[in-house]
């Protein structure tokens, strides 16, 4: 898709860079809001965070200690259904969005009892109304039967859901390019200069002449924010994803740690690993989250294992989003998270209208990258 | 079985005649065979239905990598084709559309 021109410079009204599911949420919202966007994706060399993730659409326990991330995430989900409708309709892809509750289970009382605390300082501070609810072993066999003897029990989220992320990605590209966007597949940005019309942005070969330029670019903000009086302290958390066997559907909800696709395929992962920009795996990691999936579902202990990948999640010193406008270089905006999925619908819908009309209804100020100045 | 597939054995594997059952059906292979050259030779088409749409496939790759050739293999569901070698006696049926956890031998036993 990339265009080609003879002085290699363009001029749309926005560059957002990063093609994945974040970058293009935005962009589509930008381009609902009647922009004319470019999505600049570095190749298929990136990190890719977008082609690894598990996807979940997931609320419970997210924001334990902020309450406006609970309060997005929840939004999110909520405007779910209209963005895969919408992707329904002008592409044609199903993204396999499913919304009827998620479970996150648990091997030991002690784990259930601490996620029951959390969730219940969670609803108290939200006056209530944050719904869940804490199952033992046998009102979980009621949701999944084939939950194993180990399983102390579990917690559901009714507003917890998944989709497939790979077909979001692409739903997503099409979607974009079908409302007349450009992305240059070989746009790794290698400088972007502020000016008196707003900033350029350079790539290896291009150069981009716009308004308003937006940094999805997930670890690739790093470097890029301090470029345009922004700042972002994110490192790599990596987590490896299993993929076994198309089986015959058992597990009609998804989990924390296990989830079955709309194809049959079992997914299972939730490692966390410190170990800088090394996308690759590890014997010892795929073990243990094997051993752990096949206690809490004996039935899956000779299931076959495909393949299994490392991806790297793009976190803060918080966890916590990033959103936040530059006050030094007006028409800069940073949009960084590690639920690029949950938060694809907030990103399409309440934070690209933000960009678009420089306001927002949403209490932004609680993700600005100040809260980890000393 | 009729071998309906354009295939003809080459005189390169010289070993031993096995008997393989399938689709119940006997058929004389090669010992060092895949149970994927076997389905082929005997004309076995489709060898499988897909989970989602129960459309027909065969396989395909013949190295370990597309699944096409998954089949039930003695008892064993989702089974290789390609990556499991025939030996006499061996039991061979159609994989219809996603395996059923929880159904093989093994697992039956172990539940105990």
């Amino acid at each position: 898709m990339t265009q080609f021109s003879t002085d290699n410079s363009y001029h749309p009204d926005v560059c957002v860079l990063g093609g994945g599911i974040v970058g293009l949420s935005v962009a589509i919202g930008l381009q609902r809001n009647g922009l004319d966007v470019t999505v600049l994706d570095e190749s298929d060399t990136a990190l890719r965070a977008s082609r690894g993730n598990f996807g979940l659409v997931w609320v419970q326990g997210k924001g334990d200690t902020l309450a406006e991330y609970a309060n997005v995430s929840r939004l999110s989900a909520k405007l779910w259904p209209q963005l895969a409708r919408r992707l329904l309709t002008t592409t044609g892809i199903n993204v396999q969005l499913e919304q009827k509750g998620g479970l996150y289970l648990c091997l030991s009382e002690q784990e259930l009892k601490a996620r029951q605390l959390m969730l219940q300082k969670m609803q108290s501070n939200a006056d209530g109304d944050y719904p869940f609810e804490v199952l033992d072993l046998q009102q979980l066999r009621e949701f999944i039967p084939e939950a194993g003897p180990d399983v102390a029990g579990a917690t559901l989220g009714p507003e917890d859901g998944h989709l497939n992320p790979l077909l979001l990605l692409r739903a997503m590209t099409e979607c974009f390019l079908n409302k007349g966007g450009t992305i240059n597949n070989r746009g790794k940005v290698t400088k972007v200069t502020p000016n008196q019309n707003g900033f350029t942005v350079f790539t290896k070969n291009d150069q981009y002449q716009t308004a308003k330029v937006v940094l999805a670019a997930g670890l690739g903000n790093k470097e890029l924010a301090p470029q345009v009086g922004l700042s972002a302290p994110l490192s790599p958390n990596r987590g490896q994803v299993l993929i076994c066997e198309r089986v015959t559907p058992f597990l009609h909800y998804p989990t924390g740690h296990v989830r079955q696709t709309n194809e049959g395929t079992i997914q299972l992962g939730d490692s966390k690993e410190d170990v800088g920009f090394d996308t690759g795996t590890t014997t010892q990691v795929i073990a243990k989250i094997a051993k752990r999936a096949s206690q809490m579902f004996p039935i899956l202990k000779d299931i076959r294992l495909i393949r299994a990948w490392g991806a790297l999640r793009i976190m803060t010193p918080d966890g916590y989003p990033l959103y936040q406008a530059s006050t030094e270089h007006q028409g800069a905006y940073l949009v960084t998270c590690h639920s690029g999925v949950t938060l694809g619908a907030l990103h399409e819908g309440p934070i690209a209208d933000w960009i678009a009309q420089d306001h927002s209804e949403l209490p932004l100020e609680a993700f600005n990258a100040k809260r980890f100045a000393l | 079985m009729q071998n309906a597939l354009p295939f003809n054995r080459l005189e390169t594997n010289t070993s031993e005649w096995v008997t393989v059952f399938i689709e119940d059906q006997a058929v004389k292979v090669r010992q060092g065979d895949s149970v994927a050259a076997a389905v082929l030779i005997a004309g076995l088409t489709p060898t499988r239905t897909t989970p989602m749409s129960s459309s027909g496939r065969a396989p395909y790759c013949l190295m370990g990598v597309c699944y096409e050739c998954l089949l039930t293999i003695d008892g064993k569901e989702n089974t290789q084709a390609c990556m499991t070698l025939v030996h006499e006696g061996m039991k061979v049926n159609k994989q219809h559309q996603a395996r059923q956890l929880g159904q093989s031998e093994t697992f039956k036993d172990e539940q105990v």
